[in-house]
């Protein structure tokens, strides 16, 4: 019976280094295969990589544009996160998002004449519960009915795009916007100030930031505790006292709440209106940052930092070396696909 | 002569880290014979058989096979030359059918399935040796006792000579254990080695003509079972003279090797119940099972403070419903529970874990644990929400940290570290850190539903040893158990189910193996049940000492 020794606090560096590496592995065997794209199509990868990094990085504003773009990644991220650790694989970040963007951008309408200092509060409060409702439903029916909330939130997006696009196109459609797809705009008021000329930077990336921050805190709440327990297994949550189906559907409500503050951040700090292509693709890129991110807060930030760069950088690169986009989503699909293989790899080997 | 014998081990060494498991060990092994491999727990039996089974490679020492110098290095090795195991954990894919088990992984397996064909030939060599199994029904479906059968049939599918079981009765009823002992001696007959690793000397007496004692690694013993005694052979086991040991350290030894010179440690203990309030009464209950078909029909009994109550039964017989309802995860029909004079028919696994009722789950890895959490996180699973471990809503993991580490030292549970996976225990470890968690907290009532099933006997006398201390500091405890020698040794009462009633409820005392064992047959029952509830239980023949019979 020897008497365990108290562990100092030092930073486990080995779990941390074993967290990290596969993550890292599968950029840099992305951005490999991207280079041998541009050399076997003809073009220099040194020269269309530098344009890249100096599309994301080159300039206080691109900088700060890469943040713009950070933003609804890392909100909609931990949102996944959340749900995936309990086992309720959300899938429907995209429409929980637009939810979001309806609702406060419905209190922004409505509440045309107030000070912003209510209504901006308001709206955010509003984008929360909207996207909470819409994820509630897939977690109601999944704890009452058991219904496969991959499946449920993932038809939730699609009713949720086409509500939009009804939207957009038919009773909030702006009149003076030559007939595109878009509301008007929410009063100047409203409309989050930016931090930077040139750049599109304002207050949404720091609430990602400070969600960033509860995430961590609730990872270490009693809530977090419960919700990775039933995320581990049902059958001892329900032995150990725990309400498996309450807990579902806590986080149901949570996973889309944070998943609605990114439609708020792109209505009030970015489009300042409804746009119908609000959150394209996001959902399923939300899934991917997640992943590679480890599911852990702090990996997220860097992940979602590192998609954002692809995106603007990429956009740089087509501008400046010439190169399609498409090389860009060619590295996001590699990325994807190692990060997937991965999870299989890995499964089981880790805690 | 030599040349005749199918297994000769010769000077057999095998150590590990800090332990010679085995020492030198020479073992003949006789075609025609079961032969007994005795010995206490990490004497080193399942060693030297896995070294046989070539799992194990022996650092010195050398196996003959029929006059044969061989080297086994695998266990397909070991196959190939005609030997057999079955192990204490069983080996079988749960969805296929019994001859898809039997011949997977089979060399002369062809490409091309013939499941019929093969059906038949299971079928075949089942019936030679007269293993009651269907060759197609699923894994999944079948009892303990009979996947083992199942195993049996696997090695003599494969043309075993010799065939080796670990410790086989540990998960069997006495009916399967008998049905057993009839099988080998059929295979004995018809001219097969069989090798029957036992810690419990009736069994070995009963079923052996040749028994090995291993002492600490060493051969110490070698005779005809005719030839020998069951005092001789716990002699040899324990290697000291038995009147040395002092009193409880000796009923302990005895209750572990199954010896009946005393009686039964349980009889010793003698609770004050009277006046003593029930801790737990549960009246007239009935519950469904998930096919919503009655499980139990009206249960009755009560446990006072202080009192263990053994719940016999053949599995199946409407326990685990029983216990379900009890911990709040299914409810009764109709009955009541009654937990400290207050109505618990209708809690939740919330209120029972809140009243400090303690469970200790029979499915460690579904149930009792999260493989994957830390030894830390574990220790709180049931704790968590409460003051010290958490505080305004928050996790205090210096306080968990602390609280493990002290549930470490407490229960001896050997690990680096808090920080660990739960799954990197061995399984007595692991069953160690629930009972550490269980008991943390002086539950007044202790549900234990087969405590130390797949635990090796040291770990399950561990087990043993904290739940008649927790009995003794007053708290009841109702063990439900598949092993009637961990429910006489441990119960103060006994009571046997059988088609979800309950068949009798005795004083330890009164319980004779003969009688449990009809009870929970469900044979002549009826007369029993009635006798036994509706009295007071009289002394219709003088109580008999369990082990007794056995001897007998
Ligand atoms: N794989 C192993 N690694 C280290 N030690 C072992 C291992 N297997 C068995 N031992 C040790 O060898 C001794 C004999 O164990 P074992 O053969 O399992 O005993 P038995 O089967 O008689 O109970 C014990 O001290 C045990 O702890
Ligand atoms: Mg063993």
């Amino acid at each position: 019976m020897t008497a365990i020794p108290k562990p100092t606090k030092t930073i486990d560096w080995r779990g941390l280094a074993a967290r990290i590496w596969p993550a890292a592995l599968a950029v840099g065997l992305a951005l490999l295969f991207g280079a041998l794209l541009l050399l076997a199509s003809g073009r220099n990868p040194i020269e269309a990589y530098t344009a890249l990094l100096q599309g994301a990085f080159g300039s206080p504003a691109r900088l700060a544009e890469t943040f713009v773009k950070m933003t609804p990644f890392l909100i909609l991220a931990i949102s996944v996160s959340v749900s995936f650790r309990c086992g309720f694989w959300n899938i429907g970040a995209e429409g929980q998002l637009i939810l979001g963007a309806i609702a406060s951008f419905s209190v922004a309408l409505l509440l045309k004449s107030w000070p912003a200092v209510v209504v901006l509060p308001l709206s955010l409060l509003a984008s929360v519960v909207g996207g909470a409702l819409w994820s509630g439903i897939a977690g109601v029916l999944k704890a009452r009915f058991n219904a496969n909330e991959v499946i449920t939130t993932s038809m939730l997006n699609f009713i949720a795009v086409y509500l939009l696009a009804y939207i957009v196109n038919g009773p909030l459609k702006d009149p003076e916007g030559f007939n595109f797809p878009q509301s008007s705009l929410i009063a100047e008021a409203f409309q989050l100030p930016r931090f930077l000329a040139g750049s599109r930077l304002n207050i949404a990336f720091l609430v990602a930031l400070v969600l960033v921050v509860v995430a961590l805190l609730f990872w270490r709440s009693t809530l977090g505790f419960r919700t990775e327990i039933v995320g581990a297994s049902r059958r001892v949550a329900t032995h150990v006292g725990l309400n498996v189906n309450r807990t579902v559907i806590l986080v149901a409500l949570i996973t889309g709440g944070v998943a609605g503050i990114a439609g708020w951040g792109e209505i009030f700090g970015i489009h300042y209106r409804l746009i119908d292509a609000i959150a394209v693709g996001m959902g399923s890129l939300a899934v991917v940052v997640a992943l590679l991110g480890d599911l852990h807060p702090l990996g997220m930030v860097v992940s979602a930092f590192l998609f954002a760069a692809l995106v603007v950088g990429g956009n740089a690169m087509e501008r400046g070396a010439g190169v399609p986009f498409a090389l860009v989503d060619v590295i996001q699909g590699s990325i994807i696909l190692l990060v997937l293989a991965r999870a299989y790899i890995f499964r089981g080997r880790r805690s | 002569m030599n040349e005749q014998l199918p297994v000769r081990l010769v000077g057999i060494t095998k150590r590990f880290p800090g332990v010679t498991a085995n020492g030198a060990v020479d073992l003949d092994l006789r075609a025609g014979e079961v032969h007994g491999l005795l010995g206490e727990n990490g004497a080193g039996k399942s060693t030297l058989m896995n070294v046989l089974f070539g799992l194990y490679a022996p650092d010195e020492g050398q196996i003959v096979i029929n006059g044969q110098p061989v080297t086994i290095d695998s266990p397909a090795r070991a196959i190939a030359l005609g030997i057999g195991m079955v192990h204490q954990h069983f080996r079988l894919v749960r969805p296929f059918t019994v001859t898809e088990n039997i011949i997977l992984g089979m060399p002369t397996t062809p490409a091309m399935l013939d499941l019929k064909a093969a059906s038949r030939r299971v079928a075949q060599v089942a019936q030679q040796y007269g293993i009651r199994v269907d060759p197609d029904a699923r894994i999944e479906t079948l009892s303990v006792g009979q996947q083992q059968r199942v195993e049996i049939l696997n090695s003599l599918y494969r043309q075993a000579t010799v065939l080796i079981l670990d410790e086989p009765t540990a998960v069997l009823t006495p009916q399967e254990a008998e049905e057993l002992a009839v099988t080998l001696r059929g295979m004995a007959a018809q001219g097969k080695t069989v090798v029957f690793i036992s810690h419990k000397l009736e069994e070995v007496m009963g079923v052996t003509d040749r028994v090995t004692v291993l002492r600490q690694g060493r051969k110490v013993f070698e005779a005809m079972t005719a030839a020998t005694s069951k005092s001789e052979l716990a002699r040899e086991m324990i290697g000291r003279k038995l009147e040395d040991l002092k009193r409880e350290q000796r009923t302990f030894v005895l209750s572990l090797a199954g010896v009946g010179e005393d009686s039964p440690p349980a009889a010793a203990h003698q609770p004050d119940k009277k006046g003593a309030t029930a801790v737990l009464r549960v009246h007239d209950l009935c519950v469904n099972d998930d096919r919503d078909l009655p499980a139990c029909r009206g249960i009755s009994f009560d446990i006072a403070a202080g009192e263990t109550v053994g719940v016999a039964g053949v599995d199946g017989n409407g326990q685990r419903e029983l216990v379900e309802v009890i911990v709040g995860q299914r409810r009764a029909t109709s009955g009541t529970i009654t937990f400290q004079g207050q109505d618990a028919t209708t809690w939740t696994p919330r209120q029972v874990i809140d009243h400090n009722i303690a469970v200790i789950t029979d499915d460690r890895h579904g149930e009792g644990l999260v493989l994957g959490f830390n030894l830390a996180r574990n220790a709180v699973l049931k704790l968590f929400r409460r003051q010290p471990f958490a505080r305004r809503s928050m996790l205090q993991p210096d306080v968990i940290d602390d609280f493990t580490r002290r549930l470490i030292d407490d229960y001896s549970i050997s690990t680096p570290g808090t920080q660990v996976a739960a799954g990197k225990l061995s399984g007595g470890n692991q069953q160690k850190l629930i009972l550490a968690r269980e008991l943390s907290q002086s539950p007044a009532l202790i549900i234990a539903n087969k405590p130390t099933r797949g635990l090796d006997i040291g770990a399950a006398a561990y087990v043993h040893q904290k739940l008649t201390g927790e009995r003794d500091r007053g708290a009841a405890v109702l063990l439900i158990s598949a092993d009637l020698d961990e429910l006489f040794a441990l119960s103060d009462r006994l009571i046997v189910m059988y088609g979800g009633q309950l068949m009798g409820d005795m004083p330890i005392g009164e319980a004779t193996l003969e009688k449990v064992g009809l009870m929970m047959a469900g044979t002549a029952a009826e007369n029993l049940a009635a006798h036994l509830s509706q009295q007071p239980p009289e002394q219709t023949q003088p109580a008999v000492e369990w082990n007794e019979v056995r001897n007998g």
